[in-house]
Parts: C-alpha cells; sequence; structure tokens
C-alpha cells in the first residue's frame, strides 16, 4: 500500500472548479436517484450519507497518511453525542449542532492523533484500539450525561434555516444530509490537493524521505487527523440529528472495523473510494443483513479476503486506471 | 482481607486463561510479524468444538479438549496454506489487519451456521466443579486447574524454546529469518509448526477459560481486542512479557470490575494507553526494524 506514486499532470488552466463541480454534481445525481426511486427508504439513505463521512474521514488518515486505526469510530461518536447533548440542553438550530459536532470531532481528532500517530505499526494499531474503546467505555459510564446503555433519546433539532421542519419520512433530513455532502466533499477535494494534502501523501508513500527533506511529520499527522474528526464529527451530528437517537454502536469497535472495511472494498487514498465503499457495503448489508446476520457476516469475511489478496486497492482502482487511459489519450489528441 | 483474596484469585485465573490465549498469538507475532485479529476466532472454533464434543458425544473432558485442540488445527490448515502465507513478515500491517478481520467474520458466520448461534456451554467434570480445600480457605476448583494450566503451558513452551532443538531453529528464524534460510534451517515448516502450535495453544485456552470467557456466537469479535492488547503490552514474542502482561491486565481489569463496577473497561484501556505509549515494543519485548 505504500507505492501509489501521486502522477502529477500540470494541467492546463481551464474552467476553475471544473473538477469540484463535477463531483458535485455527481453527488447530487446519485442522491437525485434516490429520492425519486426509494422514497420509502429514504432514513436509511441518510443513514448511510452519516457513515459516508465516516469513512471519509477514515479515509483521510488512513488512504492519505498511512496510518492503520481501529478506533476511528470515537470521532463519529463524540459529535455524534456533543450534538445531541447540545440539542437536549437547548440548543435546537440544526447548522449550529452542526459546527458542536465538527468542533467536537476536532478536539478529538486531535486528542487521538496526537496518541496515535506517534508510533508506527503495532503500536498504533494497539493504541488506536484503546482510545476508541475508552470513548466506549466512557460513553458507556457517564450515563448522566450520555444515557448510557439506553442511548441518547429525544433529540429534537429545530427547522433547518427556520423554514424546513424534520418530517417522519426523513426527507428534510435526506435533503439537508446530502446538501451537508456535497459542501465537504468539494472542500475535502481541494484539501486533499492542496500542498498540506500533498504532503501528508508524501509521508505516508516515504516517511523517511519525507523527514529528510526537512518535514517535521508529527504535526502535520496530527492536524490531519484533527480535520479527519471534523469531518468524523459532522457525520456523527447529521446522523444524531437525522436519527433523533445516539446509541452506544456509534463509539463501538464494530462500527470502526466495519467502515475500514467499507473503505479498503472501495480503495483507499481515494475520496470516491471511500463514497463507492460505503454506498455497496451499506446497501449489501442492508439486503444480506436483514435476512441472515450470520451469512452476512461470511459474505463479508469472504469478500474481504478476496479484496486483500486480488484488488489490495479497492473496486475503485480499475476505474482510476480506466480515467487516466482515457484522459492521456484525450491529451495526446 | 476476604475480598482482596477472592480479587487476586480471579485476576490471576483470568490472567492466566488471558496467557494461555495470547501466548500463541504472541509467538506467531513475534516469528512471523502477523497482526493476527482471527486468533480469537480460533479460540472459539476450539470451544465451540469441545462444546458439541461434551454435549452431543458425551466424551469425558480431557477428550473434548483433544477433540477441540486436534480439530482446530486441521480447521485452520487451510487458512495457513492459503492466506496467512502470503502475509507473513511483509505485508504492512493495515493488509493483515483487513486479512484477519475478514478471517474472522467467516469464520464467525460459517461456525455459526454449522453450529447454530447460542451460547455454548463447557460443561465441566465432577472434580473440576466444586470448592476445593486449600486447609486454610475454600477456593473455586476450575479457578486452580486454569491458575496450574497456565504454569504448565509456561514452563512447557519455556522448556521448547530454550532447551530443544525446534526452540533453536525458531529462534534463529525470529532473530533472522533470511540467514536461517540460507543456513539450511526450513523456514516454512518452522512457520507451519508454530502456527500450528499457536492455534492449538488459542483453542486450548479457548476451552478451559471458557467458564472466565464464555463461549458465545461472537466470542471472536468481543476478545479481539483484549487478546492483541495482551501481545502489545507484553512485546511480541516474549513468553515472559505475555505472561506479566497477562497477569497485570487481568488484575486492572478484575480489580477495576470489583472496585468500581461502573468504570470497568475503562481503567483497563487506560492502563494500555500509558503502557504501550511508555513503551511502544511492550514491556519485554525486542524493537524490529
Amino acid at each position: 500500500m505504500s507505492d501509489i506514486a501521486v502522477t502529477h499532470v500540470p494541467h492546463k488552466r481551464n474552467i476553475p472548479f471544473a473538477q469540484e463541480a463535477a463531483g458535485a454534481l455527481v453527488i447530487l445525481a446519485l442522491g437525485a436517484i434516490g429520492w425519486f426511486l426509494y422514497p420509502d427508504d429514504l432514513a436509511f439513505l441518510t443513514r448511510l450519507i452519516g457513515i459516508a463521512f465516516l469513512v471519509l474521514s477514515l479515509d483521510l488518515v488512513t488512504g492519505y497518511c498511512g496510518v492503520a486505526t481501529l478506533g476511528h469510530a470515537a470521532q463519529f461518536g463524540v459529535g455524534a453525542y456533543a450534538a445531541g447533548i447540545a440539542c437536549i440542553r437547548g440548543v435546537s438550530d440544526p447548522v449550529a449542532l452542526l459546527a458542536v459536532g465538527l468542533c467536537a470531532g476536532t478536539v478529538m481528532g486531535l486528542i487521538s492523533g496526537a496518541l496515535i500517530t506517534r508510533f508506527r505499526g503495532l503500536p498504533q494499531l494497539v493504541l488506536s484500539i484503546a482510545v476508541g474503546q475508552l470513548i466506549a467505555g466512557l460513553a458507556n459510564k457517564l450515563s448522566w450525561l450520555t444515557g448510557g446503555s439506553d442511548g441518547l433519546s429525544g433529540i429534537e433539532p429545530g427547522k433547518v434555516f427556520g423554514v424546513f421542519g424534520f418530517d417522519m419520512y426523513s426527507r428534510t433530513a435526506f435533503v439537508f444530509s446530502l446538501g451537508v455532502l456535497v459542501i465537504t466533499f468539494v472542500v475535502l477535494q481541494r484539501f486533499v490537493r492542496s500542498p498540506f494534502g500533498l504532503m501528508c501523501r508524501g509521508i505516508k508513500d516515504d516517511d523517511l524521505r519525507a523527514k529528510m527533506i526537512g518535514v517535521s511529520i508529527y504535526p502535520r499527522l496530527v492536524v490531519m487527523y484533527g480535520v479527519a474528526g471534523a469531518v468524523a464529527g459532522i457525520g456523527g451530528a447529521l446522523t444524531a440529528i437525522s436519527t433523533g437517537v445516539v446509541g452506544l454502536d456509534s463509539v463501538s469497535f464494530e462500527r470502526s472495523a466495519e467502515v475500514l472495511v467499507m473503505l479498503v472494498l472501495g480503495g483507499a487514498g481515494h475520496l470516491w473510494g471511500a463514497l463507492a465503499g460505503t454506498v455497496i457495503f451499506m446497501i449489501f448489508e442492508h439486503i444480506v443483513a436483514a435476512a441472515n446476520p450470520f451469512h452476512w457476516m461470511t459474505l463479508v469475511g469472504l469478500l474481504l479476503i478476496l479484496i486483500v489478496v486480488f484488488a489490495p486497492r479497492g473496486l475503485i482502482e480499475p476505474v482510476v486506471l480506466l480515467w487516466a487511459k482515457f484522459k492521456r489519450k484525450g491529451s495526446a489528441v | 482481607m476476604r475480598t482482596i483474596f477472592s480479587i487476586m484469585i480471579d485476576a490471576v485465573a483470568y490472567g492466566m486463561v488471558l496467557f494461555i490465549i495470547s501466548i500463541g498469538l504472541s509467538i506467531m507475532m513475534g516469528l512471523m510479524r502477523v497482526v493476527n485479529l482471527a486468533h480469537g476466532a480460533f479460540a472459539m472454533i476450539g470451544g465451540y468444538l469441545a462444546s458439541y464434543a461434551l454435549r452431543d458425544l458425551g466424551v469425558h473432558y480431557g477428550v473434548a479438549i483433544l477433540i477441540a485442540v486436534v480439530g482446530t488445527i486441521l480447521a485452520s490448515i487451510p487458512f495457513e496454506l492459503l492466506l496467512y502465507r502470503r502475509i507473513y513478515r511483509k505485508s504492512d500491517p493495515l493488509i493483515q489487519v483487513l486479512m484477519t478481520i475478514g478471517i474472522t467474520f467467516f469464520i464467525i458466520g460459517i461456525v455459526n451456521f454449522i453450529f447454530g448461534p447460542s451460547l455454548k456451554p463447557i460443561p465441566l467434570p465432577q472434580t473440576l466443579s466444586g470448592p476445593l480445600d486449600i486447609g486454610f480457605r475454600m477456593l473455586p476448583t476450575h479457578r486452580v486447574f486454569v491458575i496450574a494450566c497456565g504454569i504448565v503451558v509456561a514452563l512447557a513452551l519455556w522448556l521448547l524454546i530454550e532447551k530443544t532443538e525446534f526452540g533453536i531453529k525458531l529462534r534463529a528464524s525470529v532473530d533472522h529469518s533470511d540467514m536461517a534460510d540460507a543456513l539450511g534451517i526450513r523456514t516454512e515448516i518452522i512457520y507451519a509448526a508454530t502456527f500450528a502450535l499457536a492455534i492449538g495453544l488459542g483453542a486450548f485456552g479457548g476451552v478451559v477459560g471458557a467458564e472466565i470467557l464464555p463461549i458465545e456466537p461472537f466470542y471472536a469479535l468481543r476478545y479481539m481486542v483484549t487478546f492483541l492488547v495482551v501481545v502489545s503490552v507484553g512485546g511480541a514474542g516474549s513468553i515472559l512479557g505475555a505472561l506479566s502482561a497477562s497477569l497485570l491486565l487481568g488484575l486492572a481489569d478484575t480489580t477495576g470490575k470489583y472496585l468500581a463496577p461502573e468504570f470497568g473497561d475503562f481503567f483497563f484501556y487506560l492502563s494500555v494507553i500509558v503502557i504501550v505509549f511508555l513503551f511502544p515494543h511492550g514491556l519485554f519485548g525486542k524493537a524490529h526494524a
């Protein structure tokens, strides 16, 4: 996983923000398909979008920085709990709640980043797990604050921009989540191509070399973790707002493992890979797990083994190669 | 005093169970450098097999343990040949983590499909179930049995690794695999034998520890983290490390649960963070380049 070279093509200055606009349009188109074809499953689709934030966030640290973590749900859960608690204590504006989730996620990201990115390999993995479990333990035990194992319920956010109230068909929640996803995705697309994002890639590909050219690795990884925490926090807050409950599952080890599976399924190191993995995994889970959870586990296990053995860069890789080929052909003509 | 004593007995027994299961993982990680998250899944297979043998075949407890260990090793062979061999020593941790999580999910699904998703009790024989009188105090016999098992395993492993030819070859492969290969040691056979040993110990621990870590459908997921943490705290590949880490974490966990039940896991993971942060290669581990 350390051999992805960034091929930098000095592209012609054509339309500014074309790539971002294309990204936004594709997500909106997918959202529209979901809206019109599956109007009864909007609650599920909203949940999917919430998880997509967590997978994107994980992509930032795992795909772009090469940090192996099995505790990433901590950031998501902290964002969700923070938004939920703020809502119960009287903050009802959904946008303000998102900001609360974002801040909480960022703080959590910085803290766990400071602990986790100090090491590489096994200690890193174990620290990430331990941090995740610590948060899960706290969420369970501080029941006066978090509701403990009953979960935090009774989150009733106000209207979006004071106009659109949340309904039981999740229509508002879906559109709201989709909008936030589009904005976040566009920002992240810029962010991963910024000098900072490219440097993180460099650290992932060869940290010794990065050190040799004078990059201080640790602070960069911590900052990246903070950004990832912000993204995960938004996802958590969105989930809390749209479902109205926050349960212990949002900080669980299973959640962390699941999102890692989603990311690798789609392809780590690509924002589109993260999205694709989330969509494929969640839809399959929705269908198969409802039938028999153990068949689902067998299937996921098998799929994961096959992916690691035959397509370690995820399902997005053939698409990326095809796209690169297409582009090269285009510029040669 | 009475509380302290019972905490100690429970903590040591719990620590010994952790030790028996984790030592296999520790040796594997020391030798093959594989972060094997599926270790608990093999312990679970052992538990399911023993439960089946005891309750449906009605065999003796000792025979059930034998069936469990041998059966689990046999079941693990295809995994070793097809999958683990690819990731020995070379892949980065992310690939290993993903593959072994995949194996864990796969095993959970298959095992529960075959044996049914329910709690699998492993009934103890008469001789192990009652209390044991040690003169000044009564102890649960099973706890004493588990502690004895742990001590025997530790001693046997120490003898195997320090005093036998296999042990010499194993240590040579741990220190410098390529050089051992060049000197004519068949490292792939050493790897396969170590894998079988690790899995067998895992299955054994799963069966004898079933009173303390009950065998249930999600056993492999629930304790996946615990075993990995023990190895990481102790240092991969060190018997002394695994033993001390098991006892230490067993003590932290049990004491936490007795004295502050509402914060049980919290203390466990807090101590893990502190130890791993201070000793990234474990208490008794060596830094591998």
